[in-house]
């Protein structure tokens, strides 16, 4: 691995990894069963710097900003790469949002210049947000048919300059990215990570899930998430490893991808996780009873010889067969993004497949806390990683209180939102919004959440004000979107949703008219965005003077009510 | 060559017969992910079965964002 300390940019650690593993593998693409790309780091560099030059030549310089908008495939991280080494500031935006929602980040990041794919340009091209976004200047698309209406864009594989591109010097305070960790509809949250937040990183996660060349990362998780970001891209690039990406995330093709390529380390969402454990354990289920009861006392002694750490070698050769399926030479599943159910990860680590629990926010640098399995708990969130400073402020009497965070990988504030950022970060320290307390052994346990927002099994992020558009002129006197758990709080982190609480016009009836209104309204939004049930209130909201909802106090009054039947189904 | 309509009834039948519904349970306007009540990997399955169906491929981006039978069917049939 490269010594990251002695780097200043990101630009600058990936462009000595390229020359240091120039022979090794470390990018492949596949498409369902073809596969599409193998490039060596050295392949790499030559398809990324006439793309660097290409972008020099056009103005691009220090500081200029480029979003990519792209599914995980080898392009998004030659143009990332690209991006760095002219000096630029990344913006990956979610390929999964809608054309205007992408559009309206666009025009919030500054970004002159937007990578994507020629797909996804169909849609924002057509898109009516693109008027405002007049700050996007070159527009570059991938695989665009032949004959096909750029409409305005230019080829990527076409915009190449000739000679070779000049490395951009920058500093570790400078803004590396610019990533949204929410705000599509009200106020956008753009965190500006530096370069040392992903070094020191990188550092930190590497020391306990180490890479190195021959170790393959299959690339499931959106590369513009910070995961995917620092553990399949930064993290293996700066080891010499290689990342895999599919072009089509078809269950059978990723289950397909583990014995083909050979996998060492995947990323999932908990959600594609315990379908995983769903599929293993109707299989196990299947087995007659003679193979059965062989196969459960394997994994009994395997359960007893990894108690204290993971002991691959045997666990592969006890439970042969499952270990062959995830391709044999797995080493860990990261799991991130939402939180994970206790029993879904033991029953991984039962199988001798660890799972890498933790616990990270956007804001802080991707990783906090992550299960460092000596010994496997998965009843917590593990403890912090070398760096972080983690305390819990103002604990009540079991210990619980607000998860605080202070390190090298804190943000450096929201972009154009200095309040914001002054009411997130106080003296150094990061106001997660999640509530937890330490145990004994120094593990993190997290209980709920302060803040008024949901976290999907899929590991999306929700904030109530960022929906509330798509329910504007409903015909009530008023109405605001809550995260149930806000105003109802348990000690889950799990299926969590969200609420439309209604203030009835005088003498109005909730009907059915009323309700399929709002589940026409509902049906627009993205399946995971969508409310699950209505509040009724029969009072004015409060609000500030500047007639702006306050939803605390709201909030407090609804937890008057009794959950159980104050939530009308949909 | 199928019609849309011929597309969308087999479509229809296909999701009924592989989330176990009797037929004609499902509507074209339905919203599969709550009529379903399946998530998104779910879907992908879902989609799996229709591709071999239809004999196509339906690339992950053809189906972003698509929640409703009809769409799914039209989608399908731009590809016969």
């Amino acid at each position: 691995m490269l010594d990251l300390s002695k780097y200043q940019s990101i630009g600058e650690a990936l462009r000595d990894a390229l020359d240091q593993y120039a022979n090794e593998v470390c990018l492949i693409e596949a498409d369902r069963e073809r596969e599409k790309e193998r490039l060596t780091y050295r392949d790499f560099k030559e398809r990324a710097h006439p793309l660097a030059k290409a972008l020099q030549d056009a103005g691009f310089t220090a500081g200029s900003r480029a979003s990519i908008i792209m599914t995980n495939q080898s392009k998004w991280l030659i143009s990332a790469y690209a991006v760095f080494f002219t000096g630029g500031v990344l913006v990956p935006l979610d390929y999964k949002l809608t054309p205007d929602e992408q559009w309206q980040l666009l025009k919030h990041s500054s970004a002159t210049v937007l990578i994507t794919e020629y797909p996804i340009w169909r849609q924002l091209s057509a898109s009516p947000g693109r008027a405002a976004a007049t700050n996007v200047q070159t527009v570059l698309i991938t695989e665009a048919p032949a004959n096909a209406d750029l409409a305005g864009a230019k080829r990527w594989e076409e915009f190449r300059g000739t000679g070779d591109p000049v490395f951009v010097v920058r500093k570790r305070a400078d803004t590396a990215c610019i990533v949204y960790s929410s705000g599509t509809g009200g106020r956008p949250k753009g965190c500006m990570m530096t370069h040392e937040n992903y070094l020191e990183q990188c550092v930190a996660l590497t020391s306990i899930y180490p890479f190195w060349p021959g170790v393959r990362y299959l690339s499931i998780l959106p590369t513009n998430h910070a995961i995917d970001f620092m553990v399949g891209f930064f993290g293996p690039f700066t080891c010499g490893a290689a990342v895999v990406h599919l072009r089509t995330l078809r269950p059978e093709y990723v289950r397909e991808a583990f014995s083909k390529y050979k996998i060492t380390y995947v990323s999932l969402v908990p959600l594609v996780l315990k379908n995983l454990q769903k599929g293993l354990q109707a299989r196990f289920d299947a087995l007659p009873p003679g193979k059965r009861n062989i196969f459960d006392a394997l994994i009994g002694l395997n359960k007893l010889l990894t108690k204290s750490r993971p002991r691959l070698g045997i666990s592969r050769l006890l439970l042969k067969q499952v270990h062959e399926a995830f391709g044999g030479e797995l080493r860990a599943v990261i799991v991130g993004g939402a939180f994970s159910e206790p029993q879904t990860l033991q029953f991984f680590y039962d199988l001798g497949i660890p799972v890498a629990n933790g616990y990270g926010l956007t804001e802080a640098g991707t990783a906090i806390t992550v299960n460092d399995l000596k010994p496997f708990r998965a009843d917590t969130v593990g403890k912090p990683l070398p760096g972080m400073e983690v305390c819990i402020l103002n604990p009540a009497a079991d210990g619980v209180g607000e998860v605080a965070v202070r390190s090298k990988t804190v943000m450096a504030g929201y972009l154009n939102e200095p309040e914001l950022t002054a009411e997130t970060i106080v003296d150094g320290w990061l106001m997660t919004g999640d509530l937890g307390r330490f145990d004994g052994a120094g593990h993190l346990q997290l209980t709920g959440r302060k803040k008024n927002m949901i976290v999907t099994e899929e590991g999306k992020n929700i904030y109530p004000e960022d929906i509330e558009t798509v329910f504007e002129s409903l015909p009530v006197k008023e109405f605001c979107v809550f995260a149930a758990n806000y105003i109802w709080p348990k000690r889950s982190m799990t299926g969590e949703k969200l609420v439309l609480t209604l203030h009835l016009e005088p003498g109005q009836e909730y009907s059915e008219e009323i309700s399929q209104d709002i589940n026409a309204r509902n049906h627009r939004l993205i399946n995971y965005k969508r409310i699950h049930g209505v509040v009724l209130l029969d009072e004015d909201f409060p609000r500030t003077a500047s007639l702006k909802i306050k939803r605390n106090v709201l909030a407090e009054r609804l937890a008057k009510l009794d959950s159980s039947t104050a939530i009308l189904p949909l | 060559m199928r019609t849309l309509e011929q597309t969308t009834q087999e479509v229809l039948d296909l999701a009924a017969k592989h989330f176990q519904l009797p037929a004609g349970s499902l509507a074209p306007g339905d919203d599969f992910f709550k009529k379903l009540g399946i998530d998104s990997l779910q879907t992908l399955e879902m989609l799996s079965r229709l591709e071999n169906h239809f004999g196509i491929e339906l690339p992950d981006y053809e189906v972003q964002g698509v929640s409703d039978f009809k769409t799914l069917a039209e989608r399908i049939q731009s590809r016969l």
